[in-house]
């Protein structure tokens, strides 16, 4: 059994974040993980769905929503599930930098996307009086749409800690299933985001 | 790590796959990009809701196939496991989905 | 981290070792005191529900205080007595019975344990500043009422519990999934190392929609939001689609891994294999399934409407199906096997009936028609403790008497096994089946006080009666496990002699690594292929060589502190806000610890090969 995970570039692996036992067993239990995050977000677009008529006499989805904004938050986040596949494809290219590059672009428009909910919640706060607690519709959107920022900021944080952490030492069998389970990650919490902006703002448009 | 390690060694026909694959991303990306174009395009026109909502739902879930089976490798190999815990996750939220919007006021 | 050292070490190093283990069988060991822990606190309370009901207009304890001891006695059986005792068992068995040396994600583990033990805890401390009183189901609007801090620890412990469950589930998943020894293939896997993964399954699937009710409770009483508050537009019918979303699955949960217990205990103690194991591989996925899409029949009366009630109630009788082929292949192993009785078969012949009895009132209540009547009676206490206490309680006892050899190298009394089990299974009987009458004669469940002459006097009394039958039962039980250590029989490997599966052909207790070769699996049964070959030994897989283990860690402890202390936070923030910064500090001493996780590498420790041949095996 061998003690060392620096790669050999002459054997080097299809996959290496699947080379070793622990990379294995990341892989696997992230998915898993994955399988009871869809029944969390479930049960809270679920609430939304009851509650979104439940505006309390404030401001109806119609009212409220605008989709140019939401647009250009889908392209952020879509694009950085893109770049996401990029860095992935140079791990297994062993080509570290441009790994590391492209998993910076993914958390500048990760960054962008948040900051994009931040000044949403905020004119609706300041501009419509809609908030967590105005109505139960307020308190259901804030909690789906809350709780995926949530993800996107813990997401943000956990690759911005990887880059640092790994930045001098390079790609290897230890670190490489760290980067590959936060791109699977990122990439549902892009597949929540689609149904965010079909079931909450599109569908909140049509009447 | 040193830098002899260069890309250059790795095995060509690897690479060469891998680059395929990558090509087959691009194409997913932009496919996805085209179906939220449409999906905001069809509710921007004011397309009747009858007609609108199972179309953009529809799209979200050939999107979010895409996500899963490209972008998360799931039609692969050695996935059969996490495809079917996603398959038991995506029944659960349809069902949930139902339930609060059927059963939950009357 | 030699084994010889471990007799002579301190208790402070002893002490030391069990806060930092990693070990699954460890991990098991702790849940298991720790569900025995408040095993025997849900029963105390279970007792001073029946002595106030044991007379008309009793004036034991105050009303209030009755509602609270209901609501702690239900929260704390399920989450913190059974399903812990459950995962210890799990913990414990399930590696040894695919051949592994550990879980999965060994660190996660021991995470998921202190968070279930802390949950615990702050749930319990309400007792001191007045405890959560809206029942274990905690149905708003009653619920949002509630005045006091009682169901805000109600919320925070069930949340910390219940993310220690979900991931001893993953945990669990990933294990079976990757981690088999060599020639285990799904289909020849042990019976309770298949529930286990069904059971890891709904945990992964259930819990989530527990998490989501809880965080809108929380936000709701503590944050001012208005998910269940009907005047800004809430919907208090949102919490009860949630909890039993999660509520369902979750007594499959519970009834799931005691099923994969007696299909051990029965082909052991009859010499026979298991009867239709494919089929009961099959039921158990079927009743997975199908306890996925019956919830809603905890809520016929709500007024779902006849459409809802009835699919619910097709589905809800269909369970029976799956469940009487279990039935029936256990009667099967049994028939014509040479079968020994003693302790553990007892447990496990005396669930057959009384599980039986609880299914049928299932069906009962299932009929969403019949259901108008016996909805919030005694009836339906009477149902659920056959299915609880006669199903996953009698099966836990199965399994501890069973594996207590395998767990601690010794034998439990078989003399005081028996009275235990008699005395608890009258006593059970004594207790329970009465209550299907007095439901039926009217009693409605969770109230305080009966009125004399309405013919529930005779019948309050025989059932509390039956309740210290019980008490005598566990004590008898708890008196047999101190026996036990201090004088028990050692017991050696195989120490039923007619054991089948892998974790027999290890010692009693294992050592920390298990197995010195991974096994070579050549069937389902694999010690019982070799033994009928002629074998004493295992084939083994792989020749000696050094064996990669997990470091441990005392982050998942401090880590839990960290979270518990936060919860704290949340729960007095509402009354003043420098509770805040035990908001703040807590989630910033957990948010250090997984950061020193990830930062710092763990690459493990080596188990070196002369080591191994030192030791022997």
């Amino acid at each position: 059994m061998s003690h060392d995970h620096s790669i050999d570039p002459k054997s080097m692996p299809k996959d290496p974040s699947k080379a070793t036992t622990e990379g294995k067993h990341k892989f696997m239990g992230l998915w898993i993980f994955l399988g009871g995050e869809t029944v969390l977000f479930a049960c809270l677009f679920g609430t939304y769905l009851a509650l979104r008529n439940s505006n309390a006499g404030g401001p109806t989805t119609q009212e409220l929503y605008g989709l140019g904004l939401v647009f250009l938050m889908t392209v952020l986040l879509l694009t950085s599930s893109l770049t996401s596949v990029y860095a992935i494809y140079h791990m297994k290219n062993n080509d570290f930098k441009k790994m590391q590059l492209w998993m910076g672009i993914t958390a500048l428009l990760g960054i962008g996307f948040l900051a994009c909910e931040i000044y949403e919640f905020a004119h609706y706060i300041h501009g419509y009086g809609f908030t967590f607690r105005s109505s139960a519709f307020g308190s259901s959107f804030y909690a789906l749409v809350g709780f995926h920022g949530g993800h996107v900021a813990f997401g943000l944080s956990w690759i911005i800690t990887l880059m640092v952490r790994n930045a001098k030492r390079g790609l290897d069998l230890y670190n490489a299933p760290k980067f590959n389970t936060f791109a699977l990650y990122w990439h549902f919490i892009d597949v929540v985001w689609v149904f965010i902006f079909t079931v909450v703002y599109l569908m909140g448009m049509v009447s | 790590m040193t830098d002899e390690m260069s890309t250059r060694k790795i095995n060509s026909f690897q690479k060469q796959k891998n680059k395929q694959e990558m090509q087959r991303m691009v194409v997913s990306f932009a496919l996805m990009i085209i179906f939220t174009l449409i999906a905001f395009a069809l509710v921007m026109l004011e397309v009747p809701s009858t007609y609108v909502i199972p179309i953009i739902l529809l799209l979200a879930f050939v999107q979010v196939g895409f996500q899963f089976f490209y972008f998360m490798h799931l039609k692969d190999k050695g996935h059969e496991v996490p495809s079917q815990i996603i398959y038991g996750g995506v029944f659960i939220t349809v069902m949930v989905a139902l339930t609060f919007t059927v059963i939950t006021w009357w | 981290m030699g084994m010889t050292s471990a007799q002579k070490r301190g208790f402070g190093a002893t002490l030391w070792d069990w806060l930092t283990t990693v070990d699954h069988k460890k991990i098991g060991i702790l849940y298991l005191a720790g569900g025995g822990f408040f095993f025997l606190l849900g029963g105390l309370e279970a007792v001073i529900i029946r002595i106030q009901l044991m007379s008309p207009e009793n004036n034991f304890i105050s009303a209030g205080l009755y509602n609270e001891m209901i609501t702690m006695h239900g929260t704390t059986m399920i989450f913190l007595a059974a399903m812990p005792i459950l995962l210890g068992l799990m913990n414990f068995i399930m590696p040894l019975q695919i051949g592994a040396r550990d879980v999965a994600f060994p660190f996660l583990n021991s995470l998921g344990f202190w968070l279930f033990l802390f949950g615990g805890v702050l749930l319990n401390l309400s007792w001191f500043t007045g405890a959560p009183d809206a029942g274990w189901t905690n149905y708003a609007p009653l619920s949002i009422q509630s005045p006091g801090h009682g169901i805000d620890f109600y919320i925070m412990g069930l949340q910390l519990s219940g993310a220690g469950t979900l991931m001893g589930g993953i945990n669990f998943i990933v294990t079976i999934v990757l981690m088999r020894a060599p020639g285990m293939t799904y289909m020849r896997m042990p019976l309770f190392t298949w529930t286990t993964f069904v059971a890891s399954i709904l945990i992964l699937f259930a819990f989530p929609a527990l998490t989501v009710g809880l965080f809108l409770m929380m936000f709701d009483r503590m944050f001012g939001s208005a998910f269940f508050d009907a005047a800004l537009g809430g919907n208090a019918v949102i919490w009860q689609h949630l909890f039993w979303i999660f509520g369902h699955p979750e007594v499959y949960i519970l009834i799931l891994p005691v099923f994969g217990v007696f299909s051990e205990v029965f082909p052991t103690f009859a010499k026979k294999r298991l009867f239709g194991y494919t089929a009961m591989v099959f039921a158990t996925f079927l009743i997975a399934f199908l306890g996925f899409m019956v919830w809603a029949h905890h809520m016929f009366t709500v007024g779902l409407g006849p459409v809802a009630n009835s699919i619910f109630a097709v589905a809800t009788m269909a369970i029976a199906v799956p469940t009487g082929i279990k039935i029936f292949n256990w009667l099967f192993t049994l028939w014509g096997g040479s079968i020994k009785i003693n302790t553990a078969m007892l447990w496990s012949l005396a669930f057959i009936p009384s599980f039986t009895i609880g299914g049928m009132t299932g069906v009962m209540l299932a009929s969403a028609v019949a259901d108008y009547q016996y909805h919030d009676s005694y009836f339906v206490i009477g149902h659920f403790h056959y299915v609880i206490v006669g199903g996953t309680v009698f099966g836990i006892l199965a399994g501890l008497h069973y594996w207590w050899p395998k767990m601690f190298g010794k034998y439990l009394h078989e003399g005081l096994g028996q009275i235990s089990f008699w005395t608890f299974f009258v006593g059970f009987h004594l207790t329970f089946f009465i209550q299907h009458f007095l439901g039926l004669m009217g009693m409605p469940r969770r109230y305080w006080v009966f009125l004399e002459n309405q013919g529930l006097d005779t019948g309050n009394l025989i059932s509390s009666i039956g309740a210290f039958f019980m008490s005598f039962g566990v004590i008898v039980f708890l008196i047999n496990i101190i026996y036990t250590t201090i004088k028990g029989k050692k017991a050696p490997r195989d120490a039923w002699g007619s054991g089948r599966t892998l974790e027999w052909t290890i010692s009693s207790p294992p050592v920390h690594y298990n197995f010195k070769q991974l096994p070579l699996v050549r069937g389902l049964d694999p010690l019982w292929i070799e033994k009928t070959e002629g074998n004493e030994k295992m084939t083994p897989a792989e020749p000696v060589d050094e064996i990669h283990m997990p470091n441990g860690s005392i982050l998942p402890l401090i880590m839990t502190i960290g979270f518990t202390i936060a919860s704290y936070g949340f729960i007095y923030q509402t009354g003043n806000k420098y509770w805040l910064i035990a908001v703040y500090s807590g989630i910033a001493i957990a948010l250090i610890c997984m950061l020193t996780r990830s930062l710092k590498d763990d690459h493990g420790h080596h188990i070196s090969k002369e080591e191994l041949e030192r030791v022997g095996d």
